[in-house]
């Protein structure tokens, strides 16, 4: 991405700073590597199949009209579209683990961490501009910012923990060595009771979470437009050649 | 003491085949099967009467209450015949020093032979002074007692995980006594356990002379491996999808399941839905009731029984975890849509500075 022109001829060099004279050129940038768009529709799906089905497992209402328990089974799909959705969501999730080593700088794992001061300030420049608004150009990143990296990092701990109660709760009608491993969680958190409620409870975390990552998508890309939405669709982005990068 | 099952038999004019009947129910009820006929024979034949200590603490005694009243007819005679019941404040005849001196002549005589069997919860605080028994602290005669044992039973949710003494705030501390015994402990819970699972456990100990198979919270494999809701016979109408919405609706007089009343049957693990109660009768799920999970540890705390799922600590009885999170995910909702609206108005300029880019460009 050195020579912005090589890329010409799909809008490399298109654009014109909006104070007039000086012309803007914007570079496209390969930002999300088909590993990590894989990983975030398949967990996307996956997120939601866990959340309506886990929905439904702790509130279930009459969705099909019976008599009698021979004529459906439809309680018993629901869970066993919980558990198959829930094995594809960890394995994926392991995946991107992995791509966190192996990825390009946007995926690896210290984009998750603000180790540096850089990245710390730009946790208060994007409360500021942002969040609270005050301030009205703020950092724009090619990749997460620094805020949202660290955001990130909290919902893996919640995949985790969600991960953990649920296949201790598994653990109990499985002989599978995966949910074997987690037996001892239950004894530790006080009984399979408290596990169902944790976990029943980091449900909303999710709901909570995707309504606020859909809308701050949607934010960006209207805020900057380069392209943020469909980034996680093809994996470009689109961003301003400093005047130093020539 | 110093005698086996079948010599005092004998003495008390049973004949072989009476011996072998008795011995094959105490095969069945421990859960040994044909092959292991054979063993209990062999034991009761061969191996003295085991001296039992039947210690009672911060309980009510439902233990004992279910225990006798244990389904096998032959049950009684285990009760007063095999085992050789030296100590138990319920059902002994002895009293004061006497019934106290039982006890240390037990101990002294089979040490290290002996079995325990724990009723009830032990305070610690305030120095034990919620129970004591003959001047001492409840803890102080677990400690002397279980010193010497062979093996210690713990029978009851009481003694397990502390049941209704060990509900918040637990003022006198009950602790459940495996967290006070250095040895492993057997664990029978459940308000009470079940008879015929208190028979198994005895038979087991008594047959073998060794603990029987343990999960990872202490409780007999056999009797505590599967959950109420594994083998409930309302079962198909879960999976269907069919549950009783109230009390007095048309699905529960068709039997559906209970979960949604707050059955705890998907989170209990005890044997009630296999061996029932009462000589096989019934059991609560069957007489239309949910489980209330007597079985599983702090389930006072796990209220209210008619909710399937717990209050919201802090929040008031009504509000589950639903409750809080649909408020949070609106919440989140009418915030975001506030932030579209304030962007629109606050950042105009930036917004309209990203239109002017496209504007010069064409």
């Amino acid at each position: 991405m050195s020579n912005p022109s090589s890329a010409a001829g799909i809008g490399a060099t298109n654009g014109f700073s909006a104070n007039g004279n000086q012309p803007v050129e914007y570079r496209r940038v390969y930002v999300w590597e088909l590993p990590v768009r894989a990983y975030h529709w398949i967990n996307a799906i996956a997120l939601v199949t866990l959340c309506v089905t886990g929905f439904l497992i702790g509130h279930p209402f009459r969705l099909f009209y019976a008599q009698e328990a021979y004529q459906q089974y439809w309680f018993a799909w629901v869970r066993f579209f919980h558990f198959a959705a829930a094995f594809v969501y960890v394995f994926n999730f392991l995946a991107r683990l992995y791509w966190g080593f192996a990825g390009n700088r946007y995926a690896r794992w210290t984009a998750f961490f603000p180790f540096k001061r850089s990245q710390q300030q730009e946790i208060v420049d994007v409360i500021k501009a942002d969040v609270l608004e005050t301030k009205m150009h703020g950092p724009i990143s090619t990749g997460h910012n620094a805020l949202a990296g660290l955001i990130y990092f909290g919902t893996f701990l919640v995949f985790v923990f969600q991960t953990i109660t649920g296949f201790a709760l598994y653990s109990s009608m499985s002989t599978s060595w995966l949910p074997r491993m987690f037996v001892w969680v239950v004894p530790l958190m006080g009984g399979e009771f408290s596990v169902r409620f944790w976990h029943h409870l980091f449900l909303w975390f999710f709901v909570t979470f995707v309504i606020i990552h859909v809308y701050l998508a949607f934010y960006h890309d209207y805020i900057e437009g380069r392209g943020t939405v469909s980034s996680i669709i093809g994996g470009w982005k689109f961003d301003r050649v400093k005047k130093g990068d020539k | 003491m110093g005698q086996s099952i079948w010599n005092s038999m004998q003495q008390k004019g049973y004949s072989r085949r009476d011996f072998m009947q008795f011995c094959a129910a105490a095969a069945t009820v421990a859960g040994f099967g044909q092959s292991g006929v054979a063993q209990v024979v062999s034991a009761f034949e061969k191996k003295d009467k085991p001296a039992v200590v039947w210690l009672h603490f911060q309980e009510c005694t439902c233990c004992s209450e279910s225990f006798i009243r244990a389904s096998h007819p032959v049950v009684l005679d285990v009760l007063l015949d095999v085992l050789s019941l030296n100590y138990t404040e319920t059902l002994m005849a002895a009293s004061g020093f006497q019934a106290e001196k039982c006890l240390t002549d037990t101990i002294e005589k089979n040490k290290g032979k002996y079995i325990v069997l724990v009723e009830g919860a032990v305070p610690t605080k305030e120095d034990g002074v919620y129970c004591m028994i003959g001047g001492k602290t409840a803890e102080s005669i677990l400690q002397t007692v279980a010193k010497d044992a062979a093996a210690v039973v713990a029978w009851g949710s009481c003694a397990s995980n502390g049941c209704v003494q060990a509900a918040r705030p637990n003022p006198t501390g009950a602790t459940p006594i495996h967290k006070l015994v250095d040895k492993t402990v057997i664990n029978v819970p459940g308000c009470p356990p079940i008879a015929d699972v208190m028979m198994g456990v005895v038979t087991h100990l008594l047959v073998l002379g060794q603990l029987p198979a343990l999960d990872s919270q202490g409780r007999p494999k056999e009797f505590y491996g599967r959950r109420v809701h594994d083998t409930c016979y309302r079962r198909p109408n879960y999976d269907a999808g069919l549950f009783v919405e109230s009390f007095d609706d048309e699905g529960a007089r068709k039997g559906y399941c209970l979960y949604k009343v707050g059955c705890r049957g998907p989170v209990t693990y005890n044997a009630c839905s296999v061996t029932k109660w009462n000589e096989g009768t019934s059991y609560p799920i069957q007489s239309g009731h949910g489980c209330i999970g007597c079985s599983e540890e702090g389930f006072w705390d796990n209220g209210p029984f008619y909710n399937h799922l717990p209050s919201f600590p802090g929040f008031g009885v009504e509000s589950t975890a639903d409750t809080i999170g649909t408020v949070v995910g609106v919440a989140t909702l009418a915030g975001v849509a506030a932030h579209a609206v304030v962007t629109n108005i606050r950042k105009r300029k930036v917004i309209a500075e990203v239109h002017a880019e496209d504007q010069k460009e064409s």
